[in-house]
């Protein structure tokens, strides 16, 4: 496919490793945010070819594996309702709640549906007036624009059986965050490009220059990923932080002005827990004052849902990059994406997952 | 999560939000086309959850190869 398959190409990716190994004279630490693009990596196994002083962590940027057990268990309280249709993206519905998650009740009887596009929510509302459809609107920057677009078309449509479950969160503050955590390793960011399609990189600059981190925007395949990683080394290796825009195919300073316009105008900045990690000042969005109408936490009495982690799982230290899969005693033994303990082994885009799925060994296992 | 596909619009339907077709390597899919209000046929876009939400620049895609490809070892080994 155009704008793919020219990003993949094997012989221009050995090119760029050579320049990074040629570049790169010291140790450094890189984060790449994004789920996505940790997937690519570890598919890949771009991390292994890189020069040994160079190290990927990989960061919260998942938000599945993000989103507090506590919204998890609401979405099961509320995708329970005889008279409730819930939808939700597919990776929601394998992450465990506190005691059950969203495939388990469905198979049970719960009126559970995957959708591809929120609008497909808003149809469904639509189509079925005598039930109360209810969206869960998970998702980073990229996904909100479409979130808010359903809640907006919603509105127009005067659909009053139409709520969403809202679980946003921003990336920038989780960047603020990785890098106060006394101890951090991250000596650079590579940006998750979709999100920067929606938000451009304005906001990054200050955080380049009060942290003193190069921020390279990067796309999300093979060799978007390469050109990121040689990018932040170069940087690194010449003591400069500023932000750069690899994938400029797809990112604008600026961002996308109605995808931005929208968002704002159905949601407001809020503070966030993150799953794994703890609540994060003005992490996340909210529906604003004039569209609480659809939020489903008040239309359901759900507030009061608590929840408690499963005390095995170390998925905060994997989202904080502090550390890796193969370090957690339950990771493959019984943690698996068959059976996830926590959320990072659910979603392919979570860390334990991409890790499982391209069979990463324990370091006490014998290599085959 | 933040998966973005790039596909060719083939056909621009409106309505509100307007709509668009959008061709993936052969697979066609409806999508909202609202962010990208400049859009044109023929364009291509990405793809998320159902909404475009950018255009491709392809100046920028061909610079973007090109710096590549000027690696050395690059563009010797694929002009060969």
């Amino acid at each position: 496919m155009r704008y793919l398959d020219e990003y993949r190409d094997p012989v221009l990716a050995r090119a760029l490793l050579e320049e990074i190994h040629a570049v790169a004279t010291r140790p450094w630490t890189i984060m790449e945010v994004c789920g996505g693009q940790t997937n690519t990596i570890v598919r890949q196994g771009i991390d292994e070819l890189l020069p040994a002083g160079v190290r990927m962590v990989h960061g919260p940027g998942c938000p599945v594996c993000v989103t507090p057990l506590e919204i998890v268990d609401r979405a099961i309280a509320i995708a329970v309702r005889p008279n409730v249709i819930f939808t939700s993206y597919g990776d929601m519905l394998r992450v465990p709640g506190s005691a059950t998650d969203l495939l388990t009740v469905k198979a049970a009887g719960a009126d559970v549906r995957v959708v591809y596009t929120p609008l497909d929510a808003v149809r469904l509302a639509e189509r079925h007036p005598d039930r109360e459809v209810v969206f869960f609107a998970v998702g980073f920057e990229t996904t909100a624009p479409a979130n808010a677009m359903a809640v907006l078309h919603a509105a127009q449509l005067g659909l009053r059986n139409f709520s969403v479950l809202v679980s946003h969160v921003l990336v920038p503050p989780a960047m603020t965050a990785i890098l106060d955590a006394p101890g951090t390793r991250v000596q650079a960011f590579l940006a998750a490009g979709h999100v920067c399609a929606i938000m451009g990189w304005t906001e990054y600059e200050p955080l380049a220059a009060r942290y003193r981190v190069p921020i390279v925007v990067t796309g999300f395949e093979p060799l978007d990923l390469l050109e990121g990683i040689l990018m932040a080394v170069c940087q690194l290796e010449e003591g400069r932080f500023e932000v750069e825009n690899q994938y400029a195919r797809a990112v604008r300073r600026t961002g996308n002005a109605a995808a931005q316009e929208a968002m704002t105008k159905v949601f407001h900045v809020s503070d966030r827990t993150w799953r794994g990690i703890g609540e994060i000042p003005a992490s996340g969005l909210a529906l604003a004052p004039e569209y609480t109408d659809f939020d489903a936490v008040t239309r359901f009495e759900v507030g009061g849902v608590t929840a408690r982690e499963n005390p095995a799982c170390v998925a905060g230290e994997i989202l904080q990059g502090t550390k890796v899969p193969t370090d957690c005693v339950a990771y493959g033994v019984i943690c698996t994406p068959r059976h996830p303990l926590g959320a990072p082994m659910v979603s392919a885009e979570g860390t334990c997952a991409a890790f499982h799925n391209a069979g990463r060994l324990t370091p006490s296992e014998p290599t085959p | 999560m933040c998966l973005g596909v790039p596909g060719k619009i083939v056909e621009m339907t409106g309505g509100e939000p307007s709509m668009g077709v959008v061709d993936f390597g052969g697979l066609r899919r409806e999508a909202c086309l609202a962010y990208v209000p400049e859009a044109a046929v023929g364009d291509y876009v990405i793809v998320h959850v159902g909404f475009a939400i950018s255009i491709v620049d392809e100046q920028e895609a061909r610079r973007t190869l090109a710096v590549l490809r000027a690696i050395p070892g690059g563009l010797d080994e694929i002009s060969r």
